[in-house]
């Protein structure tokens, strides 16, 4: 994802550096009030560690492997104006000192990266997340789908700009002078390794630091967690869900208010012989949703709902029990 | 395969290592641009870099090339070590890429599916990779990275923004001896093969640990720096002289850049 020199134009570089010059300079200011003298040493070693992160090569599922920015985990234990400044900075030295990335293209690759990553990792956790404990499983699958999704929303927004070049520069003769594939290329080419194993190693990377930290040092993961619940095991509040549920049921008979049947659940064509010889194997009691001992449609919606969500529920307490008994 | 993957690890933390050791070296070395004044390479280079990008002429952009090879040959810098760290990594990746463009490009067809247009869409990507990379390595490779970040500084950039710079660069060797030392341990400890569920594990772990090392670092460097007198304010030793040669070479740097950007329109 490191956008190289002579990709974009350098049009298009200057307005990625102009975007992304007031985050670095809101990121600065915040730091500095944040943070007063331990600004600099904090910056430092974090972009350091950064740079660090970006080389570890992780094995991922399906026997690839890939590399994370560490965007998603640095935006966790730092918030997200310090994680801009420090994944820039650690941008900016892969850019001049190791060639990872050009020189022209440092604003594009820090606003992607580090903007765009920091801030969507952190809206995204802190959604998922919610208040929930410090310890708990929900913020380390929340810090790997915030990692997952903020290095997709970089990489959607390089194919982007790639994908603007061969619109908007071209010779005389009309070969494209910079990135030469339209959009409709360049989005799906980013999107497809990125989706499958940068995404990936991202998450791994961010839900695997959690799950340590939750461990070793629990309070490093304080600073994007303001209002996390007490404790370490506490029972999520479901009285909400539940009432939500019950609307749902009641709603129910709302189905058949509409006219006509539902979109591609009608067979025009004739049944095939072999389908309709097994047709006959099995009889659903509640046909239809409309159990034949029932005359009144709506309330032959409401049972038919009240029993496939009492029937749901049951398999699910079911497997919770066989786990459990699996677990002791 | 367990022993693979933790020295594969191990073998680019060390080729990280020894890169920047052979850079350090050579920028210290006795070469033609080692002896311009950084304020002037990194302008200049600078410059170069954004008439690459600016140049709508595969002839500017490759005369920009070659020139940046005759620098780079007389400061020392080994053609060998320049096509193993610079041309061919570029080539490869950026080759990759732009090989489809030569048959998907839409234009007048030039045999065997490729077309005039895409020859030359991937002419001008890979061509502005290679001269471009070359010409910023040309800056790291002949000029010390603490006397870059000084010259920064006639950019206007923030001294925080500098020394943070600096000290990043700095700690980037503490943190990569320190995952060195952590994977060597943990390579000494590995007997048979561990699976990948265990080997992201491993991965995940170490980033935790030098995460939680990194904290503590901070804190101490942090601690150091106040015992030390820092109260927030940041000064640079500005010992930089230009000589009449630097003034020589920044009007050669702005009249191959204006000659080329005036040809590359």
């Amino acid at each position: 994802m490191h956008i190289p020199d002579g990709y974009l134009s350098p049009a298009t570089c200057a307005a990625l550096y102009a975007g992304a010059a007031p985050f670095w300079y809101v990121s600065l200011q915040r730091m500095k009030r944040a943070f007063n003298t331990r600004m600099v040493p904090l910056l430092s070693v974090f972009a350091a560690f950064s740079f660090i992160i970006m080389m570890f090569n992780l094995p991922l599922p399906g026997g690839t492997t890939g590399h994370a920015v560490g965007v998603g985990i640095a935006t966790i234990v730092l918030g997200p104006w310090a994680s801009i400044l420090g994944i820039s900075i650690a941008l900016v030295i892969q850019a001049v000192f190791f060639g990872d990335g050009g020189i022209t293209a440092i604003g594009a690759n820090c606003f992607n990266m580090a903007i765009i990553g920091s801030l969507a990792a952190y809206a995204i956790y802190r959604m998922l997340s919610g208040r929930a404990p410090i310890t708990s499983v929900r913020r380390v699958i929340a810090a790997g789908i915030a990692g997952y999704i903020a290095i997709n929303l970089a990489a959607l927004a390089a194919a982007v700009e790639f994908g603007i070049q061969p619109l908007l520069y071209h010779d005389a003769s009309g070969a494209p002078l910079y990135a030469p594939y339209p959009l409709r290329i360049a989005i799906p080419a980013m999107m497809i390794g990125h989706l499958t194993v940068a995404g990936l190693a991202e998450m791994v990377v961010s839900a695997g630091v959690v799950a340590y930290l939750q461990k070793s040092e629990p309070s490093l993961l304080t600073r994007t967690a303001p209002g996390a619940a007490e404790g370490s095991a506490v029972a999520p509040n479901l009285r909400p869900l539940w009432f939500a549920l019950a609307v749902l049921l009641i709603l129910t008979p709302l189905g058949i208010l509409a006219t006509g049947s539902a979109w591609g659940e009608s067979t025009p064509a004739p049944e095939p012989r072999g389908l309709h010889a097994l047709a006959s194997f099995w009889t659903a009691p509640m046909a239809r949703y409309a159990p034949p001992f029932l005359k009144s449609p709506a309330f032959g919606y409401l049972l038919s709902a009240m029993t496939g969500t009492g029937l749901i529920l049951l398999a699910v307490l079911f497997a919770g029990w066989i786990a459990n008994k699996r677990s002791r | 395969m367990t022993g693979s993957y933790i020295e594969r690890t191990i073998a680019s933390l060390i080729a990280a290592s020894e890169r920047a050791a052979i850079a350090e070296q050579l920028a210290f070395s006795e070469g033609v641009m080692q002896r311009v004044d950084p304020r002037v390479k990194v302008a200049g280079l600078f410059a170069l870099i954004f008439v690459v990008a600016a140049s709508r002429r595969l002839g500017v952009i490759a005369a920009l090339f070659v020139i940046a090879v005759v620098l780079a040959a007389a400061s020392k810098v080994r053609m060998r070590r320049l096509a193993g760290w610079v041309w061919l990594p570029v080539l490869f990746f950026t080759g990759a890429i732009a090989l489809p463009a030569i048959f998907l490009t839409p234009g007048r067809a030039v045999g065997l599916a490729m077309t005039e247009q895409g020859v030359r869409a991937a002419a001008f990507l890979i061509g502005r990779a290679e001269a471009a990379s070359t010409l910023s390595a040309l800056l790291v490779l002949t000029t010390p990275w603490p006397w870059v970040l000084k010259a920064l500084r006639i950019f206007r950039c923030p001294m925080v923004v500098v020394a943070i710079l600096g000290m990043t660069y700095r700690y980037i060797f503490v943190i990569l001896q320190t995952a060195l030392e952590m994977f060597e341990a943990r390579q000494s400890r590995a007997v048979g093969i561990l699976p990948p569920s265990e080997r992201r594990r491993l991965a995940s772990s170490a980033a935790g640990v030098l995460l939680s090392k990194s904290v503590q670092m901070s804190g101490d460097v942090h601690q150091a720096m106040r015992s030390r007198g820092f109260r927030g304010e940041i000064h640079l030793l500005q010992d930089f002289r230009a000589r009449a040669a630097d003034w020589c070479w920044l009007a050669g740097f702005g009249a191959i850049a204006a000659a080329s950007l005036w040809y590359g329109r």
